[in-house]
């Protein structure tokens, strides 16, 4: 019994200095991001609350613009991760519950895309988006992403996996596809839209390269971009308003998280073992 | 088992319209363009092209410039993949354990899987920078000398790597902890009872059931470091110093939109794509041949 009160005091102790561990950047980001350039630059480091709150968040968000870029990334994330996950589950759909020619060439087109990132065709793609007219566009940053392997995969395992009776009571009720995948495949699905939405939202509010590539103007710029610039005057560099930015742009990805993290866990992680 | 199916041969390619479109559009068609463009020599700004064949991979694979980025992102992928994997796989199976506050406990380890690269970066930039960060004076407290984490390639690289291990540990133990909280306990209860150690049976059967998740982890951690490290190298080291951590996507990303050797950068996508196929075909194999345990 003692032994293991002893465990159990050890494992809470080692889980609370690793989540402090990890916590600590950001908590130094935190302390930096509230006191005047004098206090940052303090010897030795000075980590408690600054007087400089306000106006680094202030300046960060008006002088920087960091405000501009975030509705900007706030647009982009919400319009692919809406598109994105009803084109998925209509693929889906069409995968699972539909016998058509052609079926396995189509399996195959949509899941070798999974071995092209982005990243790996930014040249080709600059030139397309560009000869589109599309430079310095939310086009630009949503179009080409509003499709994607692991979405349509992602749910087409999922439907795999409802009991193929329910489709024959939805026939039965003289449903048609369209009103079965809204009343009763999407209420079944909720874990892997929560799941979805949280992967796409992540991803396009994190993205960096494409749009410091195809956006040239600071008006459609996204706010990944948008701390970089902040760091780019490096000797003058004012810290306190960088880490106000840092902690500003780290929020609604974190937000959202919390939010749905059970159901990423569900719909997401756990399918990846098998 | 299959589903029932509902008729029709037009009304799924409707469906399927909106992903299909999108994918040949803006993934296939610039794929292809992307190889055409590699056995061209482009002047500037593409004003004029010319077929080259492959010299703009000739030139690469004499290049020992090229080489070093293909040494410099094995030695980081390698450093981030094993580094990474196992510190995730321990905090894992700590967090797993039946304690109260469980689920608190895991929020406060695996929120990290929503930072971006970029803030992550800039966030370590600060607390490496000479002369103010607050590392460089517990450094100086513990060795009496100031390190130049910036400046040395070597703590260059070695900041790079931390830095990714810590950003990436979220997304980790996210998935570690799924896999340990469905994992079949009877066979670790037999495996007691049949005298094996501890050691034992986290070799034996914890590390061998999990051995998919790994797998998966692997392949995202490599993918994470081919490309999503980009953000990080460019805000907290720009590929510098002398090149240390010049990557190959961030030496792509140089020739194509600073240097303007569209060519060039073209026949550095054709070789990473390369890569990403032969990981992907990895990743099929191996799920293909997976030892399936139990449920």
């Amino acid at each position: 019994m003692k032994l293991k009160y002893r465990k159990t005091l050890f494992t809470h102790l080692a889980l609370i200095v690793i989540s402090v561990l990890v916590m600590a950047p950001v908590l130094f980001a935190l302390a930096k991001s509230t006191q005047t350039r004098a206090q940052v630059f303090h010897y030795p480091p000075y980590l408690g609350f600054g007087t400089a709150m306000l106006d680094n968040y202030r300046t960060a968000w008006y002088d920087f613009e960091l405000g501009l870029y975030m509705k900007n990334s706030l647009v982009v994330a919400a319009v692919v991760m809406i598109f994105k996950t009803i084109f998925s589950m209509l693929a889906g759909l069409g995968l699972v519950y539909f016998d058509f020619p052609f079926k396995n060439f189509v399996f195959y087109f949509i899941l070798f895309t999974l071995m092209m990132p982005t990243e790996i065709m930014i040249i080709a793609l600059f030139n397309l988006v560009s000869d589109l007219g599309w430079g310095n566009s939310y086009a630009a940053l949503t179009v080409p992403f509003l499709a994607s392997a692991t979405g349509v995969f992602l749910f087409r395992q999922h439907f795999s996996s409802i009991p193929p009776d329910m489709v024959d009571a939805a026939r039965v009720d003289g449903a048609g596809p369209v009103r079965f995948l809204w009343s009763i495949l999407t209420p079944m699905s909720l874990n892997v839209v929560g799941a979805m939405a949280l992967i796409q939202f992540i991803y396009m509010w994190n993205m960096y390269i494409w749009p410091l590539i195809i956006i040239r103007e600071n008006d459609r710029q996204v706010v990944q971009v948008g701390l970089r610039s902040m760091t780019n005057v490096q000797d003058t560099t004012n810290w306190g308003v960088v880490m106000a930015g840092a902690i500003l742009a780290m929020l609604p990805p974190l937000i959202i998280f919390i939010g749905l993290h059970e159901q990423f866990t569900r719909g997401f992680a756990l399918g990846q073992e098998k | 088992m299959y589903p029932a199916r509902f008729k029709g041969k037009i009304l799924p390619f409707i469906f399927m319209a909106p992903t299909l479109f999108i994918l040949l559009v803006f993934l296939y068609y610039p794929v292809v363009q992307t190889f055409i463009l590699s056995t061209y020599r482009v002047a500037f700004l593409g004003l004029r092209k010319k077929f080259s064949g492959l010299e703009n991979f000739v030139t690469l694979a004499q290049d020992p410039g090229y080489w070093h980025t293909v040494w410099v992102t094995i030695i980081i992928t390698t450093a981030i993949v094993i580094g990474g994997l196992a510190i995730s796989l321990a905090i894992a199976m700590l967090a797993n354990q039946k304690i109260r506050g469980g689920t608190v406990y895991r929020i406060l380890l695996i929120w990290p899987f929503a930072l971006s690269p970029a803030v992550a970066g800039v966030i370590w930039l600060f607390m490496f920078s000479p002369g103010y960060g607050a590392v460089n004076y517990l450094t100086f407290l513990a060795t009496g000398q100031e390190l130049n984490w910036l400046g040395n390639p070597r703590l260059a690289i070695t900041l790079i790597i931390v830095a990714s291990i810590w950003k990436n540990l979220g997304y980790n133990v996210v998935f570690y902890l799924a896999g340990l909280q469905n994992m079949n306990t009877e066979v670790l209860e037999a495996a007691s009872i049949d005298g094996a150690n501890a050691w034992q049976r986290f070799w034996g059967v914890t590390f061998a059931l999990l051995s998919p998740m790994t797998f998966f982890l692997l392949v995202t951690n490599v993918t994470y470091s081919f490309f999503d490290l980009f953000g990080m190298i460019d805000i907290v080291t720009k590929g510098g110093p002398l090149d240390a951590t010049n990557v190959m996507i961030y030496n792509l990303y140089r020739d194509g939109f600073e240097y303007y050797k569209t060519g060039l950068a073209a026949a550095q996508s054709v070789i990473l794509f390369g890569v990403v196929v032969g990981i992907t075909l990895l990743q099929f194999r191996t799920a293909g041949r997976q030892v399936h345990y139990g449920g």
